[in-house]
């Protein structure tokens, strides 16, 4: 299964990751629709640009915390995750 | 009227679906999987985040990237102006729109390594006629050996291929502007200026998102046009990013690193074209919200 595509695990996870978020995003939609509100950030949002927005915070935090810095990935991820929460919720 | 809720017209959408995962997703899931292996012949092993840190870390790519940044505002700074200058002061109507419709459309019909050609001739020292002109005028001209003139050149090439795009777009905006706020205008004795600043410029916002994102993301995908004309030199003053990644990938064979790189690039783009989408909508919002008062 893994070997078609060259996959490995962690980019197998990565994209069921992202593939969960995107239906779990779509079932949420459909429950309660979203509203445009404006929070911290200096422009009008909907939930999806909020998710879109922590995800390329993300990416970036990933990229810094590896090109740069010795920390480990993990950090990166977890102060993503936090990141992504706050940006949800009063973003 | 009853409207009837149908969803399943989304079943529509699957074949699009289905052709964009095959022209795009699935190939850029695979950059994403060779990004954290290294690939040596049919084998594979996983490296990790390693190819990430070396290219983060790789002078000669971030030399590429601040050139490719430079090389992009330098554009979009001219080329914007220009093409709504060249878009105001196209004829509205006739035959002459149509003329100069066709002649400012010539550029974008010429495919790319032929610009690259074109200008390679026009340069050249011995036969081409800006080579040749400055020459002549006293300047020591010369592409292969001088950054700045490289520099001047490819910006310039770039500029000739590409205003045409934005004052199309820019001249279909235009035209689109009723003719009852002139009017108004005219009433008001505004002057030129005021017209273009508080009638056409705010018209004219939609076009220019379209213009300045295709402009960005083009000029910094750019390829042929300097690989043909200076093949990134002198030394590599011109090398900018899609070059170096072709480099790589084609003709060192590093699948790894490039697919690293390519990720790089891409979430660059990505970002700053959202950074302009954000910026430009919301212009036109703040305009549309506070117009009523």
């Amino acid at each position: 299964m893994l070997q078609w595509m060259v996959w490995t695990l962690p980019t197998a996870a990565f994209f069921t990751a992202i593939a969960v978020m995107l239906f779990g995003m779509t079932l949420w939609q459909l429950w309660v629709p979203t509203i445009e509100r404006k929070g911290f950030l200096p422009i009008v949002t909907t939930r999806g640009d909020r998710l879109f927005i922590g995800l390329l915070c993300a990416a970036y935090l990933h990229l810094a915390v590896v090109g740069f810095t010795d920390i480990s990935i993990w950090f990166a991820l977890g102060a993503s995750a936090v990141w992504m929460a706050i940006l949800m919720r009063w973003g | 009227m009853n409207k009837v809720e149908n969803n399943k017209a989304w079943f529509l959408v699957l074949p699009m679906l289905l052709l964009v995962a095959f022209s795009a997703i699935i190939p850029l899931m695979t950059v994403v999987n060779y990004s954290v292996q290294d690939i040596l012949g049919s084998s594979a092993y996983f490296v990790g985040t390693e190819w990430f840190k070396d290219i983060l870390n790789d002078s000669q790519l971030q030399q590429a990237l601040i050139r490719q940044f430079i090389f992009s505002f330098t554009i979009l700074a001219i080329e914007v102006p220009l093409g709504i200058g060249v878009a105001l002061m196209m004829p509205k109507k006739g035959w002459r729109a149509s003329l100069i419709l066709i002649l400012v459309t010539l550029p974008l019909l010429v495919p790319w390594n032929v610009v690259g050609t074109i200008w390679l001739i026009f340069t050249r020292t011995d036969i081409g006629l800006a080579g040749v002109g400055l020459r002549e005028l006293g300047y020591a001209y010369n592409i292969t050996r001088n950054d700045g003139d490289a520099w001047v050149t490819i910006v310039l090439m770039d500029v000739w291929h590409w205003t045409p795009l934005v004052a199309l777009l820019c001249y279909s905006g235009l035209q689109a502007i009723p003719q009852a706020y002139y009017q108004a205008a005219r009433i008001d004795r505004a002057s030129r200026w005021a017209i273009f600043r508080y009638i056409q410029l705010p018209k004219l916002s939609n076009v220019l998102v379209i213009g300045v994102l295709l402009r960005f993301m083009h000029s910094f995908m750019i390829y042929a046009e300097p690989f043909v004309l200076t093949g990134g030199g002198p030394g590599s003053s011109t090398t900018f990013l899609s070059q170096t990644l072709t480099t790589m990938a084609i003709g060192q064979q590093d699948l790894g690193p490039s697919a690293a790189f390519s990720i790089i690039y891409f979430l660059i783009i990505l970002a700053v074209c959202y950074c302009f989408y954000v910026a430009i909508l919301n212009m036109g919002r703040d305009k549309n919200t506070s117009q009523p008062r």
